[in-house]
This record gives C-alpha cells, structure tokens and sequence, in this order.
C-alpha cells in the first residue's frame, strides 16, 4: 500500500509537468499581449515590463515561473502588478472555492446516495420513478440555468436566501445546491444501478432468510458494495464541481478562485494563468489519488502492487 | 427499464415444434428497445426538436438566399424586449436588441446539436480506433495507450480547452467554431475509448474469433468481421450518452463567453444572455424559458434513449 501511494506520488510530477508546459505553450501561442492595452506607453517602458515578466525570454520564463510556484513565492499579476498571484491573490481565495467545493460534493454525496437507495428499495414504484426522473432533469440543465432559477426564486421572488456574497451560512446554500446537483444527479443513477444488481446476489438472500430487518440488508449489507462505483465516479465529481465553480461564482459573486481562471485567460496575465492551472491540477491529482486509496480501504479486494 | 417480463424471445435453444425462426441479436435489442416507453418517448422529442431546428434552418437560409437580413439576426424596430404575441408573429418573444427569439432559438438548436454530433463522431473515430487497437495488440500496446488515457481523464481539460479556445479568439467564425468543435470532440472520446477497450480484451478470447483465426483470418479481418460488428451496439450507447454532455460543455463555455461568437447563437449562449438580464425589477421569462426548455427537452430526449439503448443491448436483460 505505501509503496503504491509512493509510485502514485511519483506520477505526480510528470503529469503536473505535462500540465503545466500545455498551459504554458497555449499561453505564448495565444495572440496579443498583456501589456498591449495600455496604448501610447512609451518602448522603453514596454520593454521594461517585458523584462520584468520575462515575457522576452520564454525559456527562462517558463523554468523561473515553474520554479516560483513550486516554492510557492510566486511572482506579481500584470494585471494587479501590486499584487503576488500566491499571497494576495490564490491565497485568500483558495479556502473560500475549497469551502464551498467540499459542500457542494458533501451534498451530492449524501442526496445521490439517498435516493439512489430509496429508488433502489422499491424499484418501479412512484418513488422510485421521481428520482429517477427528477436524476435525469437534474443532468438536463448547464448549472448556471439552474443557479439563475434558485436566484429567482429563492432570491428576488420568495427573498428567503441572500443572493450572493460570502461569510455567512446561508449564503452558502444556494451556490453549493447549484453545484451539487450535477454529480448528485449522477451518484443517484450509480447507487439505483449498483444496489439493483447486489440485491438480487445470493449473500443478500442469505441475509433475508436469517431473518435480519429490511434496513439491516440494505444498509449494512447491500450499500456497502452498490457505493464503490460511486468511489470511481468522485474524481470526476470532484472535476465537475471545479470546473463548474468558475459558473457559479460569478453569478452569487463569490470571492473564489473560479473568477480569476477565466479572467486571466482573457486578459493574458501571464503568471495568474500559470498558478491558477497549476493550482486546479494539483487539487484534482491529489483528489483522485485519495480516492484512489479509499478504494483499496472500501475494497479489500483491490490489491495495488 | 427495459421490460424482462416479454422481451426474452427464446432465440437459441427453441424448443422443439416452435417454429420461430432465431433472430439476431441486434433484432431482439430493437424489439426490447421498442418497448421501452420512456426511450420512445425520448425518440419522439427528439425528432421534434430536430426538425424545429432543420425548419429554423431553412428558413433562414430562404431568407440569405432572398436577400433579406437573416431573421436571427435582424434588429426590429420598436421597444424591446417584447414578451411572445402571435402578431406580429414573435411566438418567442424578442430580445433587448429586438431580434426574433424564435429564429435564434431554432438557429441556436442548430448550432447545438452541430456541436453535440461533432463530438459524437470524435469519440466515435478516435475513441474506437485507440480502444480497438489497444485491445487487439495488448500486452505493453495497451499499457501505454491506456496509461495515456488515465493521465488524460486526470488532467483538468476543461483548462486546456479554455485556453486553447481564448487561441482562436480574435480569428473568423469559421476558424473558431472549428477550434470549438474540435475542442469539445477532442474531450470526449475518452470514454469511449477506456468502453470499447474493455469490450475489445473480452471479444478477443471467444471462441469464434479463435476459430476465425484458426481458418487464418489475419487481424485486419479479424477486427472488422468478428469484433467490431459485436461492438456496434456498446459504441451506439456510447455515442448517444456523448451528444449530452457535449451539449452542456458547449453551453458552459459560451457561458464563459467563449462559446459561439455573436451574433450567431446557440441555446447557451443563450441561456447566458437571459442570466444577464435577469433582475429584481423585471422579468424576461421568455429570454430563459424557451432555450432552456428546448435545452432540457434535448438533453432528456437523449439521456431516455440512450439509457433505453444500453438497457436493449444489455446481454442480462434476455
């Protein structure tokens, strides 16, 4: 096990490597320049800030830009050139998209679960089909549609819920439903078809003929083995509930990191690029490595060797 | 949710007096297929949706050829945005630049399902090839190939496919639709790729593509005579549950403003508008309701029929 997680650790670097030389080649074949917008700056004080960001010697920018993030010192923005990209930027954001991201995958674990075992209990009933229907409604909307909809109605019309902003707990609900509904949709179609095809193994009839409650043979027996898939499907929920975060925080205009991933593309802002790709792929190989670890924990027969 | 009760038609092993002649398995698929009432239903809207947009089309393309200004992007005069009235025929309603919103919801319909179908036919050529081949070879062949393939579904793509789109920014329609088109293709064939791989290892080992080669079929004729014809259905399924996905990619990056370029649309750039115009003091609900619910109705037309389609070709459900 340890010589498994320690041969994973060491994928680590070549995949962020990979990651991180795409980001940065699409970043220089990109057309225009950072410094570009403010017209009329004399040559010599373009220059100057080319040389400042290294923006005139890419070799050099793309180890020495590696290097400052690897030690986490970072480098200044352009665009906030105050401002260090690790310090005064991804730092204070970091733990608000981590925040709202553990919630919004906590939600959906728990939601998918339920009713993919409430449908699973008592197949082709009316419940049963309400989650399943009310699952494929839930993959049926891009998440900002459905987070323009709570807004409306739990927002401006009811006017129950805050509508953006962050700090409190109740301005948290509406953006981690949003983000949540997507993988929760998904888990409750993994758990309803896992949970289907154990109840009919022969451990589960054993378990009903020693007479054990219903919730005993659900629960403890037939759960434990329906949840694996799950396990498999939570790095890409984790990648989901990324990815969709860029979305949903800027309509409930949140302090995250989302924001400034799009937002340095589109201005070219060189070293916040950089850390902000690097930023999202260290969290997501991270992730799927534990997930790939409780898989061994959960399954005693996976053996990684 | 297909239904086991009458779907098992006893196609080998007939009883003897039974004069039903055996259907392949494709047939049968069809027929449990068939009765899956949801995967119909989902096959009906779709059909809907489809010829809206084939209609949205061309009518568009009657009206380039006549001269006019083409109807998604004509600017009518007067206030807007106007709610849906039936005269003048604004079944839709307008937008705030006054344009007719049925001619862009058809013309955005166009524009997505363009885009789901691209990426269906990406996953279908690349993912099919690189599963067949890494499937057929083995041994070392396949390791790679599906070593790539994980470190691929680890990476945050959508980053790459964003910074790859913001490339294309500043060239023609043309180039950056294409750059969509094969951004969003270029994400989903793995999948199908890690599908048919798997498929491909179990096929290998039968007996009838051992007896094929024992006659000595090489591998050529080997894949596309023995293996892939068994694959059809597991690529179908595939490719089905892909158009969805891609779909909602495509909505989500012209969220990003990095979807189609206005003044085309497509139902997320669409939706997106109809988000920004939202606010406290008045609502546009046509703006939002009926891109979305041309949106939605797709996404579950096709999730009922591939769902309905991977139960059919299920080999449990005989």
């Amino acid at each position: 096990m340890l010589h498994y997680i320690l041969r994973r650790l060491l994928y680590f670097i070549p995949t962020l490597l990979i990651i991180y030389t795409a980001a940065f080649l699409l970043m220089r074949a990109a057309p225009g320049s950072p410094f570009v917008q403010e017209r009329g700056l004399p040559p010599e004080v373009l220059q100057a800030r080319a040389e400042k960001y290294y923006a005139d010697r890419p070799v050099y920018q793309y180890f020495r830009y590696a290097w400052d993030l690897a030690t986490l010192r970072g480098t200044n923005s352009i665009r906030y050139p105050e401002r260090n990209v690790v310090r005064d930027i991804l730092g204070p954001a970091l733990p608000v998209s981590l925040a709202l991201g553990v919630c919004a995958l906590s939600l959906a674990v728990a939601v998918g679960t339920a009713a993919g075992v409430m449908s699973a209990a008592r197949p082709r009933s009316a419940a049963d089909y309400a989650a399943m229907v009310g699952a494929l409604v839930g993959v049926s909307q891009p998440s900002f549609v459905l987070a323009g909809l709570l807004l409306a109605v739990f927002s401006l019309w009811l006017r129950w819920l805050p509508a953006g902003g962050w700090g409190r707990p109740s301005q948290m609900i509406l953006p981690a439903l949003a983000l949540a509904a997507l993988p929760a949709a998904y888990i409750a179609r993994l758990v309803r078809a896992g949970m289907l095809e154990v109840l009919s193994a022969d451990y589960i009839r054993t378990a009903r003929a020693k007479g054990l409650r219903r919730r005993t043979v659900l629960l403890d027996h037939a759960l434990r083995n329906a949840w694996l898939p799950v396990l498999g499907y939570l790095g890409p929920a984790a990648a989901a509930v990324f990815t969709g975060s860029f979305v949903v925080e800027k309509i409930f205009a949140i302090p995250g990191v989302g924001q400034y991933f799009v937002d340095s593309a589109l201005h070219r802002d060189h070293p916040l690029i950089l850390a902000t790709v690097l930023l999202y792929a260290v969290l997501l190989v991270a992730f799927n490595l534990l997930v790939d670890v409780a898989y061994a924990w959960f399954d005693p027969r996976i053996r990684y060797d | 949710m297909t239904d086991p009760s009458g779907a098992s038609a006893p196609a080998q092993a007939s009883p003897a007096g039974s004069v039903r002649p055996a259907l392949s398995p494709a047939r049968l698929a069809m027929r449990r297929f068939r009765r899956n009432r949801l995967a119909l239903a989902g096959l009906v809207i779709l059909a809907l949706v489809l010829s809206a947009s084939a209609a949205g089309l061309v009518w568009d393309r009657i009206a380039a050829w006549s001269g006019e200004d083409q109807p998604y992007r004509e600017q009518l005069p007067g206030i807007h945005p106007q709610p849906p009235s039936l005269v003048p025929f604004h079944p839709f309603g307008t937008d705030p630049l006054g344009r007719n919103m049925l001619a862009r919801t058809l013309l955005g319909g166009c524009v997505s399902l363009g885009v789901g179908l691209a990426a269906a036919l990406v996953s279908v050529a690349v993912g099919t090839v690189w599963g067949t081949v890494a499937g057929y070879l083995g041994r070392g062949t396949d390791t790679l190939m599906m070593r790539i393939v994980d470190v691929l579904y680890g990476l945050p793509y959508i980053l790459l496919v964003i910074l790859l789109l913001v490339l294309f920014e500043e060239r023609s329609v043309g180039m950056r639709m294409a750059a969509l088109f094969l951004a969003i293709g270029g994400v989903s064939w793995l999948t199908m790729a890690r599908v048919v791989r798997g498929q491909v290892l179990a096929i290998r080992e039968t007996e009838f593509v051992h007896a094929a080669r024992a006659i000595g079929a090489g591998p050529g004729r080997i894949i596309f005579r023995e293996v892939l014809p068994n694959l059809a259905g597991t690529i179908l399924v595939c490719a089905t549950l892909t158009v969805p996905l891609a779909i909602l990619q495509e909505s989500f990056l012209s969220f990003l403003g990095l979807g189609v370029p206005p003044p085309l649309a497509s139902w997320g750039t669409l939706a997106s508008d109809a988000l920004g115009a939202l606010n406290p003091v008045q609502t546009y609900w046509w703006l939002m309701a009926f891109p979305c619910a041309l949106l939605g109705a797709t996404l579950l037309g096709l999730n009922f029929v591939g769902d309905g389609l991977r139960d059919a070709f299920d080999p449990r459900a005989q």
